[in-house]
């Protein structure tokens, strides 16, 4: 199991820390994680989730601090050890005492499908200046003109052209993938990757899908 | 219903929106249509210029709004053309001066007097590009063959489309059919491709367009204007006859591509 675990909630992020692992070793991680993709996390308001470890006052605080530091904002923590939330408390930090939920076991940030998957489906052209935000997936039957943007927590799909800008898997998931009939987007993100199109004149519309294989975004044949 | 109004509007400044609002108001008056034209371009005002009546003008839009005269006594009538009538802009003031609703009164005070109402919009996507696009039933967006031209249409579409107002229709204004030929301008299919709406012209670039507007004689009335013809195409085609879209340069390459797209429609 992963030291750290990322999920998109309705208000920002929740951030579950191993309870099992060493809890300075968990803070490394949760600071190389937040450096690694800092741009999704800036701004972001995070329910920390520390299971059943008992977290002291200073300890919390230092990891308040830690977020801070990267222009995070420590909102809300999770636990089921009282001495947890009594330090959250001391800090004005709101507090809740719950039971671990399986959710937090994966990082995936779109609901499952047992629980009617997340998404918004657009029938239209997204035209420049448009900007669509979804906690799930994101369905377009039109194109995604130059100027237009999408930014999804999961997947995106284009009935459509791509030109303009799509980040996918924004909160941090790596398995999610872009498709669109016409990949040709100003730039694409998926997690914390970034790709821009090549510049090739004789390109020959195709269906393409773009997803995340050995660290990189690479755009294959959609079939 | 009386008279429709029609916006002429373009996201991006200096693409032509007054020169194309001139001379459609010009070719339209040449097939005897009673028709005004509004100037919505407050404090920046233009098309008295270019129509040649700056030297007419007693009162503007803004003193009509805020009761100073009646709307009669704003509109100057065109020196050739009786039918044709200009309500200009006010120079001193700026876009707060009129609301939408503002506009909205005042074409629908004058629709039953004429048979079309020509907004020329100021630049931008603000107060003023409102104002004028409010009293609209269509919207007809002026771009030229450029990626910043082109990619501002693209965002007024986008807004026309949440007023219910789009999609509006197309002129592609300044097309250097020699440039397009070499491949360094935007043909008519790239920008067509893009903005996915009908168009209704192609204007080349001509050299005869900057003096004639300098001169107040819009070029529509110099019958020898490539540019000219162009104008008089697309008024016939507000007025819904089918006219063939012409044949730009010699080379053949974009009228192909032309026929190939429009031949269908436009035959």
């Amino acid at each position: 199991m992963q030291t750290v675990a990322i999920k998109g909630v309705k208000d920002g992020l929740l951030i579950s820390l191993n309870e099992s692992e060493e809890w300075q070793g968990v803070l490394a991680d949760l600071a190389a994680r937040i450096d690694q993709q800092s741009s999704f996390f800036v701004g972001a308001r995070i329910t920390l989730d520390v299971g059943t470890r008992p977290v002291r006052r200073d300890e919390l605080g230092s990891v308040k601090a830690l977020l801070e530091r990267r222009g995070v904002v420590l909102h809300a923590v999770v636990s089921e050890s009282s001495t947890t939330i009594d330090s959250a408390s001391a800090l004005d930090l709101r507090a809740n005492l719950m039971p671990n939920t399986p959710a937090a076991e994966h990082s995936f940030t779109a609901n499952s499908e047992e629980d009617g998957t997340a998404g918004v489906m657009i029938r239209r052209t997204l035209r420049s200046g448009r900007t669509v935000r979804s906690e799930g997936h994101v369905i377009v039957f039109g194109d995604v003109n130059p100027g237009a943007e999408i930014i999804a927590a999961g997947d995106v799909i284009i009935w459509g052209r791509l030109r303009g800008k799509v980040h996918a898997g924004a909160y941090g998931d790596e398995s999610a993938f872009v498709c669109a009939l016409d990949m040709t987007p100003t730039q694409l993100r998926i997690a914390g990757y970034i790709s821009i199109s090549p510049k090739d004149k004789r390109h020959k519309p195709k269906p393409e899908i773009a997803l995340i294989r050995d660290e990189h975004i690479t755009v294959e044949a959609w079939r | 219903m009386g008279g429709k109004v029609i916006t002429i509007t373009s996201g991006k400044g200096g693409v032509g929106k007054t020169t194309t609002t001139a001379n459609l108001g010009v070719a339209l008056a040449r097939l005897d249509q009673r028709l005004l034209m509004i100037d919505a371009d407050i404090g920046l005002r233009n098309l008295d210029i270019v129509m040649g009546l700056e030297n007419r003008i007693v009162y503007d839009i803004v003193d009509v709004i805020e009761g100073r005269c009646k709307l009669r006594q704003a509109m100057i009538r065109h020196k050739t053309f009786p039918e044709l009538y200009l309500i200009p802009a006010a120079q001193t003031r700026d876009k707060t001066a009129v609301s939408p609703a503002d506009m909205i009164q005042l074409t629908d005070s004058v629709r039953g007097d004429f048979d079309f109402i020509l907004i020329d919009s100021p630049a931008g996507i603000e107060r003023g590009f409102r104002n004028a696009v409010a009293p609209a039933d269509e919207v007809v967006i002026v771009t030229n063959p450029e990626v910043s031209a082109v990619r501002d249409a693209d965002r007024v579409i986008g807004l026309l489309e949440n007023e219910n107002k789009g999609p509006g229709q197309l002129i592609l204004n300044r097309v250097n059919p020699e440039m397009v030929r070499r491949g360094d301008m935007l043909s008519a299919d790239d920008v067509t491709d893009l903005l996915a709406i009908r168009l209704l012209g192609i204007v080349p670039e001509d050299e005869t367009v900057v003096p004639s507007s300098n001169s107040g004689i819009p070029v529509t009335l110099n019958d020898n204007s490539r540019a000219g013809l162009a104008y008089r195409n697309i008024a016939r085609r507000l007025m819904g006859e089918d006219v063939p879209f012409m044949k730009l340069g010699e080379s053949g390459g974009l009228f192909k591509r032309i026929t190939r797209l429009f031949g269908g429609r436009n035959g």
